[in-house]
């Protein structure tokens, strides 16, 4: 029920509202909670709202991290073998 | 546009459960607290993949499931009196009340009408001007602004005939009392993503600081929960309890100010009554009386009969997590979606419904 879906603002609106796209599919929502929005960002909508401009940098940074996770993972291993001899 | 296939990926999943085995050496229990995430687990299989030590309980994130039958009596009661059209999420239709559900008094002939927005029943408002419209106001924080928003844009168009019935739950005070609960005893909590996306982090500081309790808020892809289950994991080991976020994208530190502006400007704190936990001081939100004129408990003062509970029914137990779904005796048997008791069951976000579609347990 909590569930917000990202999707790109196409069209800024009068009030406040604009028409977004959400996987192909194009809807007007308002963006009386996100004031900072432009046009062209990607937002989390909610039941008819956009609630948060989505940080695509943070996304990738974040997927940069867990991607080395594995090279994490042999370096312990790497420590807990030199430990263990 | 924006390629979050990532948070899918087969191999960065692998990588975390592996080094997941690798840290979680001690037997924990980490809890999440929001349905999506119940559903996201249960979809992709994330319980069975666990290292024996690590142990996930369902909580009461499933704002449907935790909605009191007295609030749905309400709901019910409004839809009785004469000129009143009934507007909600399509979740709250099947949820079973007292003694009816809002489908059942659909089909009686009550005027309820499914919206996807508060704003489709500020619409259905403004074409019935002879009509009094009211809105069942359920769901956590990421839903209250949204309501406060809307009564806000009643208040400038005059729409005097728009009404909120608030049922709405605020989530950090309830997790103190799963903390407190003996019989539970978590070990972790995997916090809900876009509850915090509108309060950010401060208001979870307390399970850190107070309890000890590491907390992370996570995402929904697989990846995202794997995540969060890991940074948990780390915390554990590492002896640490932090809130953490592990959904940089959606949720910033101090949540959407906006958001939060919204929702102290239009709604006070009351208690609430939620399913199976009880009443829990402050955790629900209550129309201030400068816009009562648009709350329905004012305007249209219903008293339902006095509610009771289904017999049989474990949600309680379910929903703090004291058992799990097909531990109760009437999973699968008595109660299906279909034909659902209680509504941990109808709702797709429930966990009973979650286990019953995902899981192969009670149906052998
Ligand atoms: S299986 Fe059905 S009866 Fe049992 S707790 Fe879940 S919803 Fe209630």
């Amino acid at each position: 029920m909590c569930l917000a879906i990202p999707a790109r603002i196409t069209k800024l609106e009068e009030s406040q509202m604009a028409e977004v796209d959400i996987l192909g599919v194009s809807r007007h929502v308002s963006l009386a909670m996100v004031p900072e929005a432009k046009l062209d960002d990607y937002a989390l909508i909610h039941a008819g709202f956009a609630i948060q401009v989505v940080d695509e940098a943070y996304a990738l940074e974040t997927l940069e991290i867990l991607k080395s996770v594995d090279g994490l993972l042999a370096a312990e291993a790497e420590l807990l073998e030199g430990e263990a001899s | 546009m924006i390629d979050l296939s990532g948070f899918r990926d087969a191999e960065i999943a692998r990588g975390l459960i592996d080094r997941l085995n690798v840290v979680a050496t001690k037997p924990v229990k980490f809890m999440e607290v929001c349905g999506t995430h119940t559903v996201s687990i249960a979809k992709h299989g994330l319980r069975e993949i666990m290292p024996d030590t690590l142990t996930l309980l369902s909580g009461p994130g499933c704002p449907v499931c935790v909605t009191s039958n007295a609030d749905i009596d309400t709901a019910i009661e409004f839809a009785k009196q004469p000129g009143v059209i009934v507007t909600t999420f399509g979740d709250m239709m099947k949820v079973p009340g007292s003694y009816s559900s809002m489908s059942q008094e659909k089909a009686a002939g009550g005027d309820i009408r499914i919206v996807y927005s508060p704003l489709d029943a500020l619409n259905i408002a403004e074409k019935n001007p002879d009509n009094k419209v009211v809105f069942i106001g359920v769901g956590f924080e990421t839903t209250a602004p949204i309501i406060a928003s809307t009564i806000e844009q009643a208040q400038r168009r005059g729409l005097d005939n728009f009404l909120i019935y608030s049922a709405h739950k605020t989530v950090p005070e309830a997790l103190r009392v799963l903390v407190n609960d003996p019989d539970v005893q978590i070990g972790g909590f995997i916090l809900p993503g876009h509850v915090s996306t509108i309060i950010g982090l401060e208001p979870y500081r307390f399970l850190a600081e107070e309890y000890g309790v590491p907390s992370v808020i996570t995402g929904f892809e697989p990846v995202d929960v794997l995540q969060g289950i890991w940074m948990l994991a780390e915390q554990v080991a590492d002896g640490r309890a932090e809130v953490e976020i592990a959904y940089k994208r959606g949720v910033m530190a101090e949540g959407n100010p906006t958001a939060i502006a919204l929702i102290e400007k239009i709604f006070e704190p009351c208690d609430a009554e939620w399913r199976g936990i009880g009443v829990i001081p402050g955790t629900g939100l209550k129309i201030r009386e400068e816009y009562g004129a648009h709350d329905a408990m004012r305007v249209i003062p219903v008293t339902p009969p006095p509610p009771k509970e289904t017999k049989g029914c474990q949600c309680g137990e379910v929903l703090r997590g004291v058992i799990l779904p097909y531990e109760c005796k009437l999973f699968a048997k008595g109660c299906t979606p279909e034909h659902a008791i209680g509504p941990c069951m109808v709702s797709s976000e429930g966990s009973c419904a979650a286990y019953y579609r995902y899981t192969d347990h009670g149906r052998s």
